[in-house]
């Protein structure tokens, strides 16, 4: 292993790579973290069946944890960027402890604060998310860094044995705005609506 | 002691298991000792260990955006961690219940928890958090009945405020 834990260059362009997965999600539920994931998976084509974010650095694996925990019988994949798992990184701890089967988590990793201006993320460096995951005890992990493994990927997020936990190595890019609904007591009705959980 | 002679952790337990929470997610607190003894014997329920309290409003929000009521039982020290944090079940208008143990409050022996012993309910009244300070054994069960009714039935975020002369101060071995 080299010291540089990210030697390749990032190359895969996040909105087709995403919506490649998406494709494959069969009925899996999708926690988006804040900022492009969400616009991500918008842009892939809405559904009910994602949690969209607008705020909360560092929520989005804790809630896709809750979620996962709660819904025993349904997959739950957290979709996040670098920035947001690198703040909530010990929930990662709590994930190896509680080892829900039903849950994978994926770093859109551009080792960039993209959303506030591209400045310099620590995943650019030393530091080796899964290697970060395999050490709290998540030991089914994936680095990804062509577009072409997203059939593979997809595979290991929506239907290998939780909790696992995979990084894809994504490019910058400059990606039209794709804005979902941002009013959260919407997301969460017509959320919990999908799951029977609430009228519509 | 509450009414009938037992902690004041039975009460709560009972008051939770009634409204079927099954989650309980936590940094511990030595005033809550009891109260996790309790959650984790129970078969039916969830004792989520964190490494910081705030991962605690996400995992108790997931849980309700999944189905499931959950809580969150930390100690006043922790409260300062959840602020950005409990922005997350406002927008989503879900229930945010929270059980705090008072430290800094009376009595404290260790001067490093008396700025956030002052600090609890106002940072939480800042953020919305509607505050249930509790002073007497026998009321704890009560008041916590009385605040989980609020944030479950007004999806709103609640938090009981277990007074340090409940639970007293830690002595570190000094008179």
């Amino acid at each position: 292993m080299s010291a540089q834990a990210n030697v390749a260059p990032n190359t895969i362009a996040r909105r087709p790579f995403v919506a490649e997965l998406l494709k494959q999600r069969g009925t899996s539920l999708i926690a988006c973290g804040l900022g492009s994931p969400t616009w991500d998976c918008f842009a892939a084509g809405d559904s009910p069946e994602y949690l969209y974010s607008w705020g909360g650095m560092g929520l989005a694996v804790p809630t896709a944890l809750g979620l996962a925990l709660a819904q025993p019988k349904r997959r739950v994949v957290a979709i996040t960027g670098d920035g947001e798992m690198m703040m909530g990184l010990g929930s990662l701890a709590v994930i190896g402890d509680q080892a829900p089967q039903n849950l994978a988590v994926l770093v859109l990793d551009n080792e960039k604060f993209a959303e506030t201006g591209r400045q310099r993320g620590l995943t650019s460096g030393r530091t080796d998310l899964a290697a970060v995951a395999r050490g709290f005890g998540i030991a089914n992990t994936m680095i990804v860094t062509e577009l072409g493994k997203a059939g593979e990927l997809a595979d290991f997020l929506f239907k290998a044995p939780g909790p696992v936990f995979a990084v894809a190595k994504i490019a910058v890019t400059e990606d039209p705005w794709a804005l979902p609904e941002k009013d959260g007591a919407t997301i969460a009705h017509r959320f919990r609506t999908s799951l029977g959980l609430e009228k519509p | 002691m509450s009414k009938n002679g037992t902690h004041w952790s039975g009460d709560v337990f009972r008051e939770m298991r009634a409204r079927d929470i099954i989650t309980v997610c936590t940094v511990p607190d030595g005033g809550l000792t009891q109260l996790l003894d309790l959650i984790g014997g129970e078969r039916k329920m969830r004792l989520v260990t964190l490494t910081t309290e705030e991962e605690g409003i996400g995992v108790a929000t997931g849980c309700w955006l999944g189905g499931e009521r959950a809580m969150i039982a930390m100690q006043s020290s922790g409260v300062g961690n959840c602020i950005n944090a409990l922005g997350l079940p406002t927008a989503f208008r879900a229930p945010c219940l929270m059980l705090v143990t008072m430290r800094g409050q009376w009595g404290e022996f260790n001067p490093w928890q008396v700025l956030m012993g002052q600090a609890t309910r106002p940072a939480l009244e800042a953020v919305g958090v509607r505050c249930y300070p509790v002073d007497k054994a026998e009321e704890v069960g009560e008041t916590f009945a009385a605040a989980a009714d609020i944030a479950f039935n007004s999806r709103v975020s609640a938090a009981v405020l277990v007074g340090q002369r409940i639970i007293g101060a830690k002595g570190f071995g000094q008179k």
